[in-house]
């Protein structure tokens, strides 16, 4: 079963147009609500209007004064509050301040616009470099969201005797997920006698997060909120944590009106709104031996955090973490600073900071070698980890790590040698086209970062059904990447069940466990573990208490466990994480193994540039990885060509264009992802080393993609176009143009 | 939706003549939408202005594609699909079938209209340069009558055109193209598909024994409305093929356009790829 390509438990329902959103639920009675925001960028709130010519009487209007519980969206830091109230503080031009709830979806569209604030504005913070020059205060006392520092040896004894001291700064800018269906949500609140109880149906990655949020809004006990995921349309860490925001408000809009209340966001506020990734500054310094050895480095890496906290801590740690990539380096320092800006605060997003850290090291890397003199590959190759070797927080790899033969396979899939030295012959012509190939060798830790699988104890469980069949307990949400897929391809595998006799339950808190947030590319490896340890036990439970002999078939199975539905009533068995007995970590230092291990990559891609109009298209792409053992081969390869598309996306076009802090591009007419027309043929090859940890040796996979694109396909436009400023994402056109000047202008 | 529904009124008359008595009685009230491509993602925004429409798509007058010995006349109501479908475009006009099959999505392209495109007067819009290269004619009708003017003086500056509150567009007369012709179009989108003009140039010559016997060049996204480079043109008319004036040519160009800054793209973007693919239109003009 594992290995085996099954199909989408839920592609049937989805290709008949049956599958169900959140926006197709039939919700009879439904208010459609509606957010008034803030539009300035910091101020204070002074006071709201409710203009001439709509019906007033006919709304409920929500203000942060009605709040029953507290006005804060629970998070790593409580610090966002759900609505701003009347002489509080304005942060960022798309705070919501007015919730607004009506029957006729239109006229409460119209509503919004009728509403006017009154703001005395204050100066904001719109960018990484005033927020660190503490231009303004506005968060804290020096703008800290979260600052982390990592030390390994010493580096700063090592710059004056080195051969070569190389140092880069390196940009990348926020990006929108994109999922093809908006936030949306529908809440219902009800009078019960054990007092109130909430209801969400919404479009969330993370049941659990949301279920906390509203346990805090409305200062509920854990059995008065109920969390339902409904089928959904793509997420990508868009709907991580944002779900908490809108959750509350439709739930503050139910509770007020007593009535159900929609709110669906359309692309506009989606875009506007919504959490993306952060943007990133990262300063390297490095040091090498005359071999080119890496002797030493220093990483000075900062995030955007927008105006609160959201995800920005976690983010900062996992790109601090991989920072310093996939090279052995015996003096390491780290610091790293998510600062808060008068933005929309971003959020996850696939790579979570990793893409971010991983672009800056990776290009460093190309511009390192022509600096030396060396070969990019050859310089790469030297400096690999291996195993016995330590990362900059002291981790051992204790795996049989080959990541020369990964390499040498992707360059072989591109042909790699062969086309550097044809290129290079070509591009000397008149042709304004000019062809490059580039790569990037990168890691993606599985899992929570540092202790945050211990911290989260997740727990997930199997369930026999009257009819003989087995159900799926987790709170694990499919968002289009095939969860409900691959765990009942692995709970089938641990059971020898065909993959018919398994199916995932429908994810409502009231009846599935917290198997924790669907991020992190956590889902297979985790939970899958933690559902393959639980089908184990649920069989044995059947094999103790008689119901069950081995060896069984699928019939003699289905039998048993109907039998024991019938004797027993419910049988259920639950499993819990337990942590590796050799990992170990330390949140105060950043000492020890910041993940149980690692997916490893190579991504290799062929460009051409037309000096004409600065276009760059992507010819050719491969992407070699190593991610344990593959589940679902099909599943996992779509997993990788997709987010290498994004990859690509970020790296070239996709660009959030901010004027006072508010995204002016937020329609997908001017926020340019990649269409088919735009991208190559990805090759997608897996290397597979069965890992102990994951269920039938499996290791995530999801984010890993995000990685790599953009540092190889902007290396590949350096070999194309020689040593320009190549060090910002995305690198469009207009901003290759500029490039290009620096240098044919001087 | 962020537009109001409740707040709009639309008429869809049944012929000609009605639609041109609403346009008569009560001018510049009712705003005509053929397609709608263009407004309806504007009103889908909330940001349309007009809220009285003319729906004009039950014209049977306006339709279909007519041609004669010297030219094809396309109703207004012609759309994309219908470009990309019919014969006579592909074989006297291979520019507007590219022009045609660049615009928007396939949903959009069967929708929206050739007229639409002209009277919104987007100065991104496709099908513009290449009608103007083509030396395009427009037939403007109204109660009084009908009117000709030539497209490349239809367009005054941003959104103003040469067309009465009372006037439709009705066809839209291309002549077909005689001799040796050399026929060039790229738009320079933000992407490969599915999306808006950042720099867009069509071209139209006639070669006769080795010189360049007539050029029409049409360029969209660097003014306030789709413009002909008539300088440019000048320099290279006359001119043998193994001696064009390029460089002359590409700073005549420059002087004749007046790009802007906007979400997609730089002035100076627009200027310099401009000039780029003005080189590369005349480089494949001299090569044959």
């Amino acid at each position: 079963m594992i290995g085996a390509s099954s199909i989408r438990k839920e592609g049937r329902a989805k290709v008949m147009g049956t599958a169900c959103y959140t926006d197709d639920k039939f919700v009879p009675d439904a208010l459609h609500g509606v957010t008034v925001r803030s539009q300035v960028p910091r101020g204070i709130l002074k006071g709201i209007q409710f203009g001439e010519g709509i019906p007033w009487g006919e709304f409920t209007i929500v203000t942060a004064a009605d709040i029953p519980g507290t006005n804060r969206v629970a998070s790593v830091v409580h610090d966002q509050p759900f609505l701003v109230g009347i002489g509080e503080e304005i942060t960022h031009p798309e705070q919501p301040v007015v919730l607004l709830a009506h029957p006729d979806r239109r006229l409460a569209e119209k509503a919004r616009k009728a509403v006017t604030l009154e703001v005395e504005e204050r100066p904001a913070i719109l960018d990484i470099q005033a927020s660190l020059d503490l231009e303004q205060v506005i968060y804290g006392t020096h703008n800290l969201l979260k600052e982390i520092r990592i030390q390994k040896g010493d580096p700063e004894a090592v710059w004056a005797s080195a051969a070569h001291v190389i140092e880069g700064e390196y940009h990348t800018g926020a990006q929108e997920q994109m999922y093809l269906e908006t936030n949306a949500m529908v809440a219902v609140v009800e009078q019960e006698a054990a007092g109130l109880r909430v209801t969400v149906w919404g479009s969330l990655q993370c049941p659990y997060y949301v279920h906390g949020a509203l346990k805090q809004l409305f200062g509920l006990p854990e059995g008065q909120v109920r969390v339902v995921a409904m089928e959904m349309g793509g997420a990508f860490g868009g709907k991580e944590d944002y779900p908490s925001v809108n959750a509350g408000h439709a739930a503050l809009l139910a509770w007020k009106s007593g009535r159900p209340v929609k709110v669906v966001y359309d692309r506009e506020e989606d875009l506007a709104c919504t959490t993306k990734r952060h943007p990133s500054r990262t300063r390297l310094k490095t040091a090498f031996d005359a071999e080119g050895h890496l002797l030493a480095l220093d990483v000075d890496f900062v995030l955007d955090g927008g105006a609160y906290a959201t995800m920005s801590p976690v983010v900062l740690s996992r790109g601090a973490l991989h920072s310093a990539s996939v090279y052995r380096c015996p003096n390491v320092k780290v610091h790293a600073r998510a600062v808060a800006t008068n933005t929309p605060p971003p959020g996850a997003f696939r790579g979570f900071g990793a893409p971010q850290s991983l672009f800056a090291m990776e290009r460093h890397m190309d511009v390192c070698a022509r600096k030396m003199g060396l070969d990019a590959v050859e310089l790469r190759r030297k400096n690999f980890l291996r195993m016995g070797d330590t990362m900059a927080t002291g981790q051992v790899i204790r795996e049989d790590l080959d990541l020369g033969g990964l390499m040498d396979r992707a360059l072989e899939e591109i042909d790699y040698h062969r086309k550097r030295t044809t290129f290079a012959a070509a591009n000397d012509s008149q042709n304004p086209i000019k062809r490059g190939v580039g790569l990037a060798v990168f890691m993606h830790g599985c899992g929570f970062t540092g202790g945050g699988e211990s911290y989260l104890a997740s727990v997930a469980g199997v369930e026999g059904l009257a009819d003989g069949t087995v159900s799926i307990l987790a709170a694990s949400t499919e968002m289009g990447q095939g969860k409900n897929t691959v765990f009942a391809q692995i709970v089938a595998e641990a059971l020898k069940l065909p993959f018919d006799m398994v199916e995932t339950a429908e994810v409502d808190t009231d009846r599935v466990p917290n198997s924790g947030p669907t991020v992190a590319s956590r889902s297979t490896m985790m939970v899958g573990r933690i559902l393959e340890d639980a089908a184990i036990s649920f069989k044995q439970a059947l094999v103790q208490q008689g119901f069950l002999k081995e060896p069984y078939t699928a019939d003699g199975f289905r039998e048993a466990v109907a039998k024991a539905v019938a004797t027993l009533g419910s049988v259920k068995c639950y499993g819990q994480y337990h942590r590796p007995p050799n990992i170990a970590w330390n949140d105060a230092t950043y000492q020890g193994d910041a993940y149980p291990t690692y997916s490893w990559a190579c991504y290799a891609a062929e460009v051409a540039v037309d000096l004409d109009t600065y276009e760059v298209k992507v010819e050719d792409f491969v992407a070699v990885q190593e991610v344990g053992r593959v589940v679902n081969p099909t599943l996992a390869a779509g997993q990788i060509e997709g987010g290498v598309a994004q990859g690509i996306g970020w790296g070239l076009w996709e660009e959030v264009t901010m004027k006072q802090g508010r995204m002016i591009n937020n329609q997908m007419t001017n926020y340019i992802i990649p269409t088919s027309a735009d991208l190559p043929q990805i090759r997608v090859v897996f290397l597979e080393n069965p890992h102990p940890a994951g269920p039938g040796g499996a290791k995530g996979l999801g984010e890993l993609p995000m990685d790599g694109p953009a540092p190889a396909l902007i290396n590949a436009l350096e070999n194309a176009l020689g040593p320009l400023r190549l060090d910002e994402v995305p690198m469009t056109p207009d901003r290759l143009l500029g490039r290009y000047e620096e240098v044919t202008h001087g | 939706m962020r537009g109001y529904l409740a707040d709009c009124d639309i008429q869809a008359p049944a012929s000609l003549a009605e639609a041109l008595a609403v346009l008569a009685r009560e001018p510049g009230v009712w705003t005509p939408m053929a397609g709608g491509t263009d407004l309806m993602v504007v009103y889908n925004a909330g940001r349309l202005q007009a809220t009285r429409f003319l729906d004009l798509s039950r014209l049977a007058d306006l339709r279909g594609i007519r041609e004669d010995t010297t030219s094809l006349s396309f109703g207004a109501l012609t759309t994309y699909t219908d470009l990309r479908d019919c014969r006579a475009v592909h074989q006297h006009f291979p520019n507007l079938v590219k022009s045609a099959r660049v615009t928007g999505a396939l949903a959009i392209q069967n929708r929206g209209t050739l007229g639409g495109n002209i009277a919104n007067a987007s100065p991104a819009a496709d099908t513009p340069p290449s009608l103007l290269a083509y030396g395009a004619e427009l037939e403007l009708i109204s109660p009084r009558g009908l009117r000709r003017v030539a497209y490349d003086r239809f367009h005054q500056g941003y959104k103003r055109l040469d067309l009465a509150a009372d006037e439709l567009v009705a066809r839209i007369i291309v002549p077909k193209p005689t001799g040796r012709g050399f026929h060039y179009f790229r738009k320079v989108g933000t992407r490969q598909a599915q999306a808006i003009a950042k720099v867009c140039l069509a071209a139209y010559a006639r070669i006769q024994e080795g010189v360049v016997a007539e050029l029409r060049i049409g360029l969209g996204s660097v003014a306030p409305a789709p413009v002909r480079a008539r300088n440019a043109e000048a320099l290279i008319i006359g001119k043998p093929l193994a001696a064009l004036p390029v460089e002359a040519a590409r700073e005549a160009l420059l002087d004749e356009i007046s790009p802007i800054d906007d979400i997609r793209a730089t002035a100076h973007y627009r200027k310099v790829v401009t000039g780029n693919l003005l080189g590369q239109m005349l480089r494949e003009l001299a090569n044959g």
